[in-house]
């Protein structure tokens, strides 16, 4: 079911093979996928079902082996690595399932360190970060080290960083794995909301069983291939706008369709 | 945040960091030492040269340094004076004698015999007595840094060069001699006498060209009239160049002293290269989440960079106050140490390029970095 938002992402046909000769796997078989402003979708499969993979490719930090990949329009095939830098830089923010924080920064410097990548400098970089860690609830903990921060924090700062420059797409690796169940509902609450800014689409690679009910869109991946798709109302837009549930469920051969 | 980033990945290992500067550190110290010593020996060396005020050295044929020549006859002054464009010809006297204690025993010294009028070598940093006080009966000069070598406590104390007796009239300061034989200055004749010279002959003769004249084209007339003379027609720079060849390079004092300070930058880069690598390979997977975030390559090579450029700022300062204490307890020994300007830039100048080398291996580690282990962890 599409949504008519804007394509912010749109991989066609990815075959990604990994290693050579004998040793050589194909990770994906030929993959499709289009994510659209607005939406929170939640990727889920079995290890070495290719999750990581698609994820590494979507993001740019892989280039697939054939296949085509659109990141907000411009295509990126051909670009060379610090061309794929630039359009991380300008259209992805990452949430990793370990946070990737910088042990030795605050709260704020992480997130204006990932501004400062982006060339946000100055007065405005100090304000955009505040504004940042104060949309996942932080403000009073800006200047507080990793290590002195829960797990739920941390992630939270993760969010920040990701969502300070205001991407397109955010990418999240297992964002809740190292999190209790309170943490990962928090944070996976906090996603949906995000994803509900119609400028932006979210995708999650999950096992976590629990984020479930926050997507917008759940796809399901097996062996290298997409096996099935469920799109729904996520929890917090039914609480937030009583509409009626939407589910919608299809099958490997219906999306191939 | 380049600057904060570089500053917190250093301070976060200390012992890491303090390994680092000592690398730094004794690399200038080992440096500024050794190339101290180089020029404190250059100064020694070339220092009566220096300060004479003669453009032309006229020596026997072969002389290898002020202190190691042969006796010109005298007859070159004559032909020398009638040269056009010389203005003064000075004869100087300057070989090894030695020199009796007062309270017995012996050392050698170096008399330089010179006379005080225009275009002679005088002795210079005077600290006690005169110049003109070497003209009295038996006067000679001593460097005040020489009196326990050479037995004497003060001016006015007595002592003896071959079989001459001297009384010490004037004193200098720092002019110190690379042969570790002690300069004695003295009058012309009364040099010739200690020595047994004949009343007209000499070690040098020191030619003062007039003002405006090519010292080029003078050489070049002293030369064709002193043609079959067995001597040697030398600009200063070229007489100058000849001593430092001989004691530095001829007798391998000045390759050792160079030697050192390779040996000491050699050593300070490994160090400085083996830390810097190690700390990137422990921010590695910063570094992959930085690339992962979109940073730019020189982005993180400006961290690098940075972190390098710290270490050899606080490693400078840290060696160059260490180095410059070393400095000061080495004035009035046999080789002191010689601080300048220009040994201070190059030492810093040095010390940044060998912080920069030692950065390559780094980044070329994290040039090879793959983002996609951002998701491996």
């Amino acid at each position: 079911m599409s949504t008519g938002s804007a394509k912010i992402v749109e991989a066609r046909d990815i075959v990604m093979e990994l290693g050579h000769g004998a040793g050589m796997v194909r990770a994906l078989k030929g993959v499709s996928l289009v994510l659209e402003a607005g939406e929170l979708t939640l990727m889920m499969g079995p290890s070495g079902s290719g999750k990581t993979t698609l994820l590494s490719i979507v993001g740019c930090i892989l280039s697939p082996t054939t296949g085509s990949l659109r990141i907000a329009g411009t295509a990126t095939e051909n670009l060379s690595p610090e061309a794929l830098a630039g359009l991380r830089r300008r259209n992805i923010g990452f949430v990793f399932q370990s946070y990737n924080l910088f042990p030795t920064l605050t709260a704020i410097e992480n997130v204006r360190l990932a501004l400062d990548v982006q060339g946000t400098r100055g007065s405005r970089q100090v304000m955009v970060a505040k504004e940042a860690l104060e949309a996942v609830g932080l403000a009073h903990r800006m200047t507080a080290y990793p290590r002195n921060m829960s797990g739920g924090e941390q992630q939270r700062v993760a969010i920040a960083r990701a969502i300070a420059g205001k991407p397109a797409l955010i990418l999240a690796d297992e964002p809740t794995a190292a999190l209790d169940a309170e943490n990962g509902q928090s944070v996976m609450q906090l996603l949906s909301e995000l994803a509900r800014e119609k400028s932006r689409a979210i995708l999650a690679v999950t096992h976590d069983h629990r984020t479930l009910p926050h997507a917008n869109r759940i796809v399901n991946i097996e062996d290298g291939l997409i096996v099935g798709e469920t799109r729904q109302t996520p929890a917090s837009a039914k609480s937030a706008a009583p509409a009626p549930a939407c589910a919608d469920s299809k099958t490997k051969t219906e999306l191939e369709a | 945040m380049v600057l904060t980033l570089a500053f917190r990945n250093l301070f976060h290992d200390r012992i890491r960091l303090i390994v680092t500067l000592v690398g730094i550190l004794f690399s200038i110290v080992l440096v500024a030492v050794q190339l101290g010593l180089y020029l404190g020996a250059r100064k020694m060396i070339i220092g009566m040269i220096e300060n004479a005020p003669a453009e032309i050295w006229i020596t026997s044929f072969g002389a290898k340094s002020f202190e190691e020549a042969g006796v010109l006859s005298g007859r070159e002054r004559h032909a020398a004076l009638s040269t056009p464009g010389v203005r003064t010809v000075v004869p100087l006297v300057a070989s090894f004698a030695e020199w009796r204690k007062p309270a017995g025993g012996a050392t050698l010294s170096v008399v330089v015999g010179t006379d005080g009028g225009d275009g002679a070598l005088r002795p210079w940093n005077l600290v006690a007595g005169d110049v003109i006080d070497i003209a009295a009966p038996d006067a000679v000069a001593i460097d005040r840094s020489y009196l326990e070598n050479l037995g004497v406590t003060n001016v006015g104390d007595a002592a003896q060069i071959e079989s001459s007796r001297v009384k010490v009239v004037a004193m200098t300061d720092g002019i110190r001699s690379f042969t570790t034989a002690p300069y004695v200055f003295t009058t012309l004749d009364r040099a010739r006498a200690i020595l047994n010279m004949p009343r007209e002959q000499s070690t040098f003769l020191l030619v003062s060209v007039e003002t405006g004249a090519d010292v080029g084209a003078v050489r070049a007339g002293l030369q064709d009239r002193l043609a079959g003379s067995n001597v040697e027609v030398l600009t200063k720079a070229e007489f100058r160049d000849r001593s430092l060849d001989h004691w530095l390079f001829a007798t391998g004092a000045g390759v050792a002293l160079i030697g050192g300070a390779l040996l000491g930058i050699l050593v300070g880069t490994v160090i400085v290269a083996q830390t810097l690598y190690s700390s990137t390979k422990d921010h590695l997977n910063e570094f992959a989440t930085l690339r992962a975030l979109g940073s730019s390559s020189r982005y993180i090579h400006a961290v690098i960079l940075l972190q390098a450029a710290i270490s050899a700022a606080i490693g400078y300062a840290l060696g160059m106050a260490i180095a410059l204490v070393v400095i000061k307890l080495s004035e009035g020994t046999a080789l002191p140490i010689v601080m300048t300007p220009g040994l201070a830039a190059t030492l810093f100048a040095l010390t940044v390029a060998m912080c920069a080398i030692s950065a390559f291996a780094a980044i070329m580690k994290v040039t090879r970095i793959d983002p996609a282990m951002v998701f491996s962890r």
